[in-house]
């Protein structure tokens, strides 16, 4: 059984920053909706209903053999932080997080995948995969289907394929996400060339993470916006083929910011990192801000004393939920921005390497 | 030009495809509202546009007479009346694909721009979804006969759900 404290201490495998082009791409997700054939759909279904489909997907997913290391998290009775961890982790939607009566998530130990239980369909199964690494993504996700498959008879139409609540998920059920980080692209204000990119084909455009709705640090998640009438194969190929251009388009402008004015650069990085390492009370956004210029300069070698797998650690860790489970108490938005400041100093700057040496 | 949503010039000109159809939504937006745009949640997006896509298709070629006998419509394994479908964006039951089917299937391929699933197939497909649909009946029944105490009938019951399920 996992406890939250523990996960709050570690990190999970798709932050490591590994994987192709991870310099931009954080993260590879897929998502597959999935309904059992002999339950309604959620908006028809009773309390009674919903606890049943908890207990018998409960009960059947755990003769899966293969997964003695995931462990059932009871969402509904998790407290509002618990829940806000879960979401802030990306184990579960905020639609999960903010619902009512039974639902639930597995969740594997490395966090590689996570199954939510009663969310907008009976079954959401959600592959991470670290870099742009989305075919990796789709043979693990469709492995774990397969699995489920054998334990339970989904909802499932000869021409429509698979059967979800919402007719905008109807056919594969699917959603390809990659999760980019393009400071570079928003500072020479070129981010408008990632719409154009995007017109010849249904894709969205989403900013991401943050305390509000706001999107912060620069990071924006492309998807599919179609899921019938193309095999899952092919949705992938689309998403990648334009991840790769938005990749493509931020490296020169990286490139454009290193040739035409480095100085200017490494002052803005190394100025961020300043702040990062000394600040005594911060807020979410300004981190989020900060953090996503000293990525860009971790990635571009102009800072050296820290490395991506901290910064992304640092982007997740930061946040409402995430220090107040590390911290063990809960926390004003005043007492946190002070606590904030604190583990940024704990894990940036001298002080983290000090410890370090010490520890060694 | 000036942005869609204030007063500042518009410096995101932003052309949203939505299904596969030359259809598309054009938005012209300043820095923040640009930013703020694209932070909304995926699934609103999606939603407006569903409904959107719905409204649409409902205007052409239907009186509100004909509206009105088609909102009051219901799944006969669900109970969801269309206008409840229509209003919330989300069906009841499997069911419904085959009963609201004539005024699915255009709303589905304008969202999607197709109309077959070309993907993956469970390997246990379940007799077609007719009797797919059996099985919500047969588990409701079942629940019924466990709440009347009526073992026998519960358990012959679910031996029916196991065959259709082909459990064997």
């Amino acid at each position: 059984m996992i406890k939250l404290e523990e996960l709050a201490g570690q990190c999970g495998e798709w932050l490591r920053g590994s994987g192709p082009d991870s310099d931009i791409v954080v993260s590879s997700r897929i998502r597959l909706a999935r309904n059992l054939a002999d339950f309604t759909f959620m908006r028809k279904c009773t309390g009674l209903d919903r606890a049943s489909i908890e207990r018998t997907l409960r009960e059947r997913l755990g003769r899966i053999k293969q997964w003695n290391t995931v462990s059932f998290l009871d969402v509904n009775s998790l407290d509002e932080v618990d829940r806000q961890f879960l979401v802030e982790r990306q184990l579960i939607s905020r639609e999960l997080a903010d619902a009512d009566g039974s639902r639930g998530v597995l969740v594997d130990a490395n966090e590689q995948f996570s199954v939510m239980i009663n969310e907008e369909d009976h079954l959401r199964i959600q592959v991470m995969n670290s870099g742009l690494d989305l075919m990796g993504a789709w043979e693990r996700i469709n492995r774990i289907d397969d699995m489920i498959e054998k334990h339970v008879t989904y909802a499932f139409h000869e021409r429509l394929g698979y059967l979800t609540a919402c007719p905008t998920n109807v056919g594969t059920g699917m959603r390809v996400s990659v999760m980019l980080h393009m400071p570079a692209l928003v500072l020479t204000r070129h981010l408008e060339r990632v719409f154009r990119s995007l017109q010849r084909i249904s894709l969205a455009v989403r900013g991401l993470y943050g305390e509000g709705s706001q999107a912060m640090g620069d990071f924006y998640q492309i998807s599919n916006q179609i899921t019938l009438g193309k095999s899952e194969e092919e949705l992938i190929a689309q998403v990648s083929e334009v991840a790769q251009t938005l990749i493509e388009y931020e490296r020169k402008a990286r490139n454009f910011l290193v040739e035409n004015g480095l100085k200017e650069l490494h002052d803005r990085v190394s100025r961020a990192y300043g702040l990062l390492c000394t600040a005594q009370t911060i807020s979410s956004e300004e981190t989020m801000a900060l953090l996503s210029s000293v990525r860009m300069g971790v990635n571009l070698g102009l800072i050296q004393d820290v490395e991506i797998p901290t910064v992304n650690k640092l982007f997740i860790h930061t946040q409402p939920a995430h220090l107040q489970k590390i911290s063990g108490t809960a926390l004003s938005t005043a007492d946190r921005n002070i606590e904030r400041a604190s583990y940024l100093q704990r894990h940036l700057g001298r002080q983290a390497h000090d410890e370090s040496a010490e520890n060694n | 030009m000036k942005c869609d949503r204030c007063d500042k010039q518009a410096t995101f000109h932003i052309t949203e495809r939505v299904g596969e159809q030359e259809h598309w939504e054009e938005r012209h937006l300043c820095e923040n509202c640009a930013r703020d745009y694209l932070s909304k949640p995926s699934e609103a997006d999606i939603q407006s546009s569903l409904a959107s896509a719905l409204a649409q298709h409902l205007k052409i070629g239907q009186t509100a007479e004909e509206l009105a006998k088609l909102d009051q419509q219901t799944c006969p394994m669900c109970g969801i009346s269309f206008l409840e479908f229509r209003s919330h964006g989300r069906l009841g039951c499997p069911h419904d694909y085959l009963c609201f089917e004539p005024q699915l299937m255009p709303l589905i391929e304008n969202i999607h721009g197709e109309k077959v699933h070309t993907g993956k197939r469970p390997r246990r497909i379940a007799k077609g979804l007719d009797q797919q649909t059996q099985l919500i009946r047969l588990r409701k029944e079942m629940q019924q006969a466990v709440q009347k105490e009526d073992y026998e009938r519960a358990s012959q019951l679910r031996d029916e759900i196991r065959e259709l399920e082909g459990d064997a």
